[in-house]
């Protein structure tokens, strides 16, 4: 009787896949007891040790502010002695580590999309992640959605017009490929180089946010659900080091890649959510003239942490997912009502000419050597490349947890070529609609005025929005979208740090994700009010540069856990 | 009175279910039901399994070994959800009826003050199923 029911629950056996056999057993290091009331069951050392460095750190942001900020993010070199403008003192650790090894940081980027590239166009893209006869957990939209908001969600809404206008009309010299530009020194318009500006700008802006993010998010995504579905390594950063370090992993080696990782979600969390805050209390003065105080930010943080403490109380289909979703209908709407408002026509032409300015300025702005647009070289491509691959722990994690069921090459078409044109496009319209602005009217331009005229990032898209009709509700739909997409990346977040923090267990008892997601809440209370959030910052996205190295060895992983798994077939 | 009675395993702390699975073993001798071990998973690798098949297969290894040493007919039947620690209640509720359990019995501590935020799966189980629910503290 025992043996004709045994998995009706379950979709089908999983058929072949390559399990790594290893004395190592899932949850040996853990400690489960209880603290008070509450149930735990954490890994040891990876929570303590986490949970501890991360404390320690924000103490010595809060008592010494200035050695973190100067050490991270520079001083102002006229003012201290002996301090050369360009060196180390005066720009800090990351910008050091961006105008130092840009070269490193952009070669690197063009490794991971030509590698995600050939996992498409090999069989190495036949391979299923859970095994050959695995069903997909989630479907397209619900799957999308949720890695679109885990990602990039947020960066759309503040880069979404900065980034294009900046380019467009940048007067500091950091012009990306040196292009031409469109306003003479008096602030009017050069007609004959309006084209070519916006054609640029475009490409510019296009490249940091198609193919080159998503390759990395996509490697280490790859890396993590191929060694925990496949090869049946617990569901943590340390996995994908399991080809190279063997069974070292699962000791200290492991223990410092899974720390560093949560250090990084963490601190990359808890430090955008307090920048948010201050961004989303811009908007809110710009819009409503609510005042722009550490209290209202406080006050933000809150309500933010609350609704993704909803969120991971109700768990990743009831919570996450269903948030994800919301968001994406939001960005959806959002976008759509800038496309027509703005002139659906043109801004149609905008996409379809940007994603061939695109393809044809890709290799040029890709190419590390003999360029002389430093500013944009090194304080653009490079300072995000290091950005999203400090992030990349996070969110490759997350997108892994998701995508259980996808072939290799379904994975990648949808990780890469998917995302990247809806940024294109995205990028398109809200990038577009403010360029036509500023040229349209120079004198009168909000865009303008808070993007050249004087730098205020945190107004563009309102600047933007305040251009087309409508704008009172815009721009709450605006605030709203960026408040949700910040709750979507706290919620995701949360679940990951509490994921390897439990050694790679799922089924941590709830209380620990609550731990975290408040905990993520304090930290960035604590660093806006202390300050110091801008140089933890740059501190998180310091650790670019060791993890560009991680990620290289990840491809290498990945080749080689693929090769084992089609021999297994 | 009962033919197929349900009762949910943790197969990571199967020692804390023995008076659970006791009750129902001696239930099922007594009217002479079958007893199905319902277990649920995540399909990420765990402590127990590292796949779904794997955790399956294990299942019905333990649903084996109780049939022999109680003299019951027993039955094992796996799920999968994505995450367990939050969707073990909808989760053992849709075991319920694909399991057609008549009777669960469910093992489940003894109430202290997180039970007012984070109710017990035994309470919410027996506040919700359509079928009669014995919840045997441990």
């Amino acid at each position: 009787m025992t043996d004709e029911t045994n998995n009706q629950g379950i979709p089908e056996p999983e058929g072949a896949s390559d399990i790594i056999k290893t004395d190592y057993d899932i949850g040996q290091d853990n400690i489960e007891t209880q603290v008070g009331p509450f149930p735990v069951d954490i890994h040891n050392p990876v929570f303590v040790i986490s949970a501890l460095s991360v404390i320690l750190f924000v103490i010595y942001a809060l008592v010494a502010p200035t050695h973190a900020g100067n050490f991270f993010s520079g001083v102002d070199a006229s003012a201290v002695e002996g301090c050369e403008p360009g060196a180390f003192c005066d720009i800090g650790l990351r910008a050091f580590l961006t105008s130092t090894f840009d070269w490193f940081f952009l070669m690197a980027a063009n490794v991971f999309v030509l590698f995600c590239l050939l996992l498409v166009v090999t069989p190495m893209g036949s391979v299923r992640l859970g095994g050959a006869d695995a069903k997909p957990d989630y479907g397209y939209i619900g799957w999308f959605a949720m890695l679109f908001a885990a990602g990039m969600g947020i960066g759309l809404m503040f880069f979404g017009v900065l980034e294009p206008a900046y380019y467009f009309g940048t007067p500091w010299g950091d012009e990306p490929l040196g292009v031409v530009r469109p306003f003479a020194e008096d602030g009017t318009l050069i007609e004959a180089n309006v084209q070519e500006a916006r054609r640029m700008a475009l490409a510019a802006t296009s490249y940091h946010w198609a193919l080159h993010p998503w390759a990395i998010y996509a490697v280490v995504a790859l890396s993590l659900a191929l060694f925990s579905y496949n090869k049946g390594l617990p569901l943590s950063i340390r996995s994908a080091f399991y080809p190279i370090l063997g069974d070292r992993v699962w000791g200290w080696w492991g223990h410092a890649i899974d720390t560093l990782a949560v250090f990084a979600t963490l601190f990359g969390l808890a430090t955008s959510l307090g920048l948010g805050a201050q961004q989303a209390n811009a908007g809110l003065e710009f819009v409503y003239g609510i005042p722009n105080n550490i209290t209202v930010q406080v006050i933000l943080i809150i309500g933010i942490t609350a609704i993704a403490l909803v969120s991971v109380l109700r768990g990743l289909d009831g919570g996450v997912k269903v948030l994800s979703e919301i968001n994406m209908v939001i960005a959806i709407v959002l976008l759509l009502f800038v496309l027509f408002a703005a002139g659906a026509t043109a801004i149609l032409g905008e996409f379809v000419s940007g994603i061939g300015a695109y393809f044809q300025e890709v290799i040029p702005l890709s190419n590390p050597f003999g360029r002389e647009d430093d500013g944009y070289r090194e304080g653009w491509t490079a300072f995000y490349w290091a950005w999203w691959i400090s992030w990349s722990p996070f969110v490759g994690m997350f997108i892994a947890r998701v995508s259980r069921g996808r072939t290799v090459r379904e994975f990648i078409i949808c990780v890469l070529i998917i995302p990247s044109l809806v940024c294109v496009f995205w990028m398109a319209v809200f990038g577009g609609a403010a360029i036509n602005d500023m040229i349209a009217n120079p004198d009168a331009s909000a865009v303008k005025a808070n993007v050249i005229d004087s730098y205020a990032p945190e107004l563009s898209l309102f600047a933007m929005l305040d251009s087309l009709p409508l704008t009172s509700i815009t721009s709450t739909i605006g605030i709203v979208l960026v408040i949700v997409f910040f709750v979507t990346s706290s919620d995701s977040g949360s679940l990951v740090i509490d994921t390897i923090t439990a050694g790679g267990k799922v089924d941590a008892p709830v209380p620990q994700r609550v731990f975290w997601c408040t905990f993520e809440g304090l930290v960035a209370i604590a660093l806006l009010i202390g300050g110091g959030l801008t140089s933890l910052q740059a501190m998180v996205i310091s650790t670019g540069l060791p993890f560009t190295l991680v990620l290289l060895l990840m491809c290498y992983a990945i080749w080689k856990g693929l090769v084992a798994e089609r021999q297994s077939h | 009175m009962f033919k197929r009675i349900m009762v949910p395993v943790d197969l990571a702390h199967a020692e804390r279910l023995e008076k659970a699975l006791g009750v129902a073993e001696d239930l099922a001798q007594h009217y002479g039901a079958t007893v199905v071990y319902v277990g649920v998973a995540a399909a990420t690798p765990s402590s127990v399994a590292h796949t779904p098949a794997e955790f399956a297969a294990k299942l019905t290894a333990f649903a084996k070994a109780r049939a022999a040493q109680s003299d019951v007919t027993a039955e094992a039947h796996a799920m999968t959800s994505h995450d367990p620690s939050t969707d073990l209640d909808p989760t053992l509720l849709k075991a319920v009826g694909e399991t057609g359990a008549d009777l669960v019995i469910m093992a489940s501590h003894i109430p202290n003050i997180t039970d007012y935020v984070w109710p017990s799966n035994g309470g919410t189980i027996a506040g919700h199923a359509k079928v009669s629910v014995m919840v045997v503290r441990a």
